[in-house]
């Protein structure tokens, strides 16, 4: 538990029986000051703790790939080996499953938004890092928007306008008075509702993991205290936190790949009108 | 879900209900929007550029070496059939020539066997001929000296000499036809 934490949870004092109720983590966790500001234009830049964490992210990324494949060879040794097997479940697991052969051609986008959006959410368990940089709505937003505006002009591009919209709104094999419905409903879902989803589901997922691991952290240390109830309550939370730590490794994976296969969805699905 | 949801709308309430001063979680300042979308582009861009085009090609060549060596190792494979092919069937040719050799040698033995029993018996033929001449060759000059002996082997009992007497002659000669008819007869 990060030091921002129990200060903005009721300081060192704030203990059980000592007159002081819990300080229940809230939506403070989640702001940061900014460390350094510049202004680009008329734009202010606010490098806070999660930009600053995403920088690093995106630094090791590109410093572990481009080392592993500075000179690859036909007999993968050390971390080619392990870069491999992340390109290949890139390619083999996402792009072409959701695409088939025509995915290569995506693997490198697929391939920077699984590893950037993996690395961002495995910050909230670094020591001293503490917060999954997808956790602040707006890196999720961003990397939702890349998508949007990648599969949109693909689809218009490959169907031609007008086809893109009808083959969305006029899905084939249903009565024609349903079209009434379901062609708003279609729209609202894919134009609208498709990209808001896209970036919420991540930011959520590690938003909530999060919080709980900050509640049960907090408690932990809140039920320090001269009694059996305290006691007993501060390891289990303890445990319970260790335990969610845990469980936050495999949902941080998850979501990246989610993330990842819906984009791949995404722009599969606008390569061809479904049928 | 659902809980993730309450999770989410309770701390927006929650902070919400505290005022103004605490900006909502859903906020989406625009400088963390661009720093977002910035820092997808430059991973992306440099993983595109730097990284992924290497292992892409490398792992086509793996391919190809793989696809490769299945492929000689086909072409090996066929070659060494042929090989076996081939020797087999030498080795059959061989087995037949030598099986024909050891019939020409039998037959050869006969014939050598053959020939050596003919030459010695037109040896043994010859050397009987010979035999038989030289005994005839000695015979008559034997019958010869015996006249010339038995000649003057009388004349001696006679007191005189009968050499030069063509009836002398005649009577040796014709003793010594009865002789000979004796010793034929």
């Amino acid at each position: 538990m990060s030091a921002d934490v129990v200060v903005a949870s009721g300081g060192l004092d704030c203990h059980l029986m000592s007159g002081c109720g819990f300080p229940a983590p809230g939506a403070e966790i989640f702001q940061f000051d900014a460390i350094y500001t510049f202004t680009i234009g008329s734009l202010a830049f606010h490098i806070t703790k999660v930009t600053f964490l995403l920088l690093i992210c995106v630094v090791l990324i590109l410093g572990f790939f481009i080392y592993a494949f500075r000179s690859p060879k036909l007999v993968p040794r050390g971390a080619q080996n392990v870069g491999e097997m992340g390109y290949l479940f890139i390619r083999d697991g996402i792009a072409r499953e959701a695409m088939g052969k025509e995915g290569d051609k995506f693997v490198p986008f697929l391939f920077s938004f699984f590893f950037l959006v993996w690395l961002s959410n495995f910050m909230g368990i670094v020591p001293f890092a503490q917060i999954p940089v997808t956790s602040i709505f707006a890196i999720p937003v961003a990397f939702a928007l890349v998508v949007y505006v990648t599969w949109v002009p693909i689809g218009i591009y490959k169907q031609g306008f007008f086809p893109f919209f009808k083959n969305m709104m006029f899905p084939p094999g249903v009565p024609k008075a349903m079209y009434v419905l379901l062609a708003p409903l279609e729209f609202m879902s894919n134009i609208i509702v498709r990209p808001a989803t896209h970036a919420i589901r991540l930011f959520a997922n590690m938003f909530a993991g999060h919080l709980l691991i900050a509640s049960f952290s907090v408690a932990a240390f809140y039920l320090i205290s001269a009694s059996v109830v305290g006691v007993i309550g501060s390891v289990a939370s303890f445990a319970v936190a260790v335990g969610l730590t845990g469980f936050e490794v495999l949902i941080q994976a998850l979501q990246a790949y989610i993330f990842t296969l819906l984009a791949a969805v995404y722009i599969g699905g606008a390569l061809h009108a479904e049928h | 879900m659902i809980n993730v949801i309450a999770a989410v709308s309770a701390v927006v309430a929650a902070s919400g209900a505290e005022g103004e001063e605490m900006p909502s979680v859903l906020a989406v300042p625009i400088d963390e929007l661009i720093i977002g979308i910035i820092a997808f582009l430059v991973v992306f861009g440099g993983l595109a550029k730097l990284a992924l085009p290497k292992i892409k090609q490398t792992l086509e060549e793996r391919t190809n070496a793989i696809e490769g060596g299945i492929e000689r190792a086909a072409k090996a494979e066929a070659e060494a059939k042929t090989l076996a092919d081939e020797y087999r069937a030498q080795l059959a040719q061989a087995r037949e020539e030598a099986s024909a050799i050891r019939t020409q040698a039998q037959a050869d033995r006969s014939a050598i066997i053959e020939e050596a029993r003919a030459e010695a018996r037109t040896a043994a033929q010859q050397v009987t001929a010979q035999l038989a001449a030289d005994r005839s060759q000695a015979t008559s000059a034997l019958t010869r000296q015996i006249g010339e002996l038995s000649v003057t082997l009388a004349g001696k009992v006679v007191g005189q000499s009968l050499d030069d007497d063509a009836r002398v002659r005649q009577t040796v000669e014709d003793f010594i036809a009865d002789l000979e008819r004796q010793a034929t007869g």
